[in-house]
């Protein structure tokens, strides 16, 4: 039997998992969204756990006939719908590689926060039309201040809410007063 | 603490519904927009409760069992939660009075020595944060609008103000979790929840109603008639084709 044919690592994985993106912005990746939170791998009996924190440097071997693997995600809004499309997307994919045995299980702690989304991706978000969340998410000032938003269009400051909640609960609606298109703003949280 | 989490689950449970009702009735598009995902995160929040709550329970239940296959007298919302959307002013006073209590409560739970329970309460308020802005944003803006709107939110406040105190008033099962340190102290909370209300009603012009004669009895099952229809229509497919799922 060949086994060098089957052989994959976790760092692999998380490569793979890149691939999936989220169903309500397309543009950003799961991992873009820091949702993966950490790839748990039992193999004959080892288990290796990767946190998404530094799993770049991840090249512990398994094979994916029986290995067991189990992904923790965490949601991005309690009431998100897309998390169950997300969940199968992932046994998809890692499926497509040859994992039989894979289980997606949601953790709530910590609490996701935008604030994990990386300079790349909120270009990436830019360039799709909606404008980045703007500072540190912090609950007590959110409550009190409307924060200067910038129109990922003309990168004018000029801009207004429209409405709290756009076409999904983390986005909120505003316009640019100076290029006039309403765009969607991916709210601090 | 199952008690203690009924309360809260069914609390974020009925109210989610009740906004979801506004689906393609709200006044604007925008507003409509806005009560579905009120709507949704309500539901969420109230699913992890839920789940929470059957574990506890260690009787093979599920959520979903929690949610569909309970009667009227075994919900344990507030009598707030479940009142008719009326009209839009009468549902933004009834999520601005929810909203202002679930806000302090949740900062408050989230030094809760369960766990879980701080968990799930770091990552709701951040959610309700956001609810708390809409509802006093709207309060405001319709107390300090046309003499139309004014009157129909002071009329909302009116008649939703005996229905308030309940949030407060602590049921047996709350007083158990204040003392064991997962839940919340309700009388700790009260003057900061207060405050809140008196600032928003003054931004929006508005008269506080005299605090008076409060109604209860929602926490331990004794609901208004309005409870047995929500369940009705939340609950009929199970009814009607038991065991089905997605």
């Amino acid at each position: 039997m060949n086994t060098d044919v089957h052989q994959a690592s976790i760092g692999d994985l998380w490569k793979w998992l890149e691939t999936v993106v989220d169903p309500e912005i397309p543009v950003l990746t799961i991992l873009d969204m820091g949702i993966v939170r950490r790839i748990e791998i039992r193999d004959n009996d080892q288990l290796t756990i990767s946190d998404f924190e530094g799993h770049t440097n991840t090249t512990v071997p398994v094979n994916p006939e029986n290995a067991q693997v189990l992904v923790l995600i965490t949601p991005t809004y309690t009431g998100c719908p897309a998390m169950n499309m997300i969940a199968a997307h992932i046994r998809l994919e890692l499926a497509a590689h040859g994992f039989k045995d894979v289980t997606v299980r949601e953790v709530l702690q910590p609490a996701w926060t935008t604030e994990w989304i990386p300079e790349s991706a909120r270009q990436k978000l830019r360039e799709y039309g909606i404008a980045p969340p703007e500072q540190e998410a912090r609950f007590e000032r959110l409550l009190f201040s409307d924060v200067a938003v910038t129109c990922p269009r003309c990168q004018s400051r000029n801009t207004e809410k429209l409405a709290e909640y756009g076409s999904t609960a983390c986005k909120a609606l505003y316009r640019c007063k100076d290029c006039l298109e309403p765009f969607d703003y991916f709210k601090c949280h | 603490m199952r008690d203690f989490l009924l309360i809260l689950a069914d609390n974020t449970q009925i109210l989610g519904h009740r906004l979801g009702e506004w689906c393609g009735h709200g006044p604007e598009l925008e507003i409509d927009m806005a009560m579905t995902n009120l709507a949704l995160d309500l539901i969420g929040q109230s699913r992890n409760y839920y789940q929470y709550a059957a574990e506890l329970e260690g009787r093979g239940r599920t959520e979903d069992d929690l949610a569909y296959l309970r009667d009227a007298r075994e919900f344990r919302n507030c009598l707030l939660v479940e009142q008719p959307n009326g009209d839009f002013a009468q549902t933004v006073a009834r999520n601005f009075l929810f909203d202002s209590w679930h806000f302090f409560f949740l900062q408050a739970l989230t030094h809760s020595n369960d766990e879980r329970l701080a968990a799930i309460a770091v990552k709701s308020i951040k959610e309700v944060t956001y609810h708390l802005r809409w509802s006093s944003e709207w309060v405001i803006r319709l107390g300090d609008g046309t003499a139309e709107s004014h009157h129909r939110i002071q009329s909302a406040f009116d008649n939703l103000w005996t229905l308030r105190g309940e949030l407060l008033t602590p049921a047996p099962c709350e007083t158990e979790a204040a003392n064991a340190g997962y839940g919340v102290d309700l009388h700790a909370i009260k003057p900061q929840v207060e405050d809140k209300l008196s600032d928003i009603l003054m931004q929006a012009t508005l008269t506080r109603p005299q605090d008076g004669w409060m109604q209860s009895g929602g926490k331990t099952g004794r609901h208004s008639e309005h409870l047995g229809y929500i369940l009705a229509e939340m609950q009929f497919v199970q009814r009607a084709y038991p065991n089905s799922v997605w």
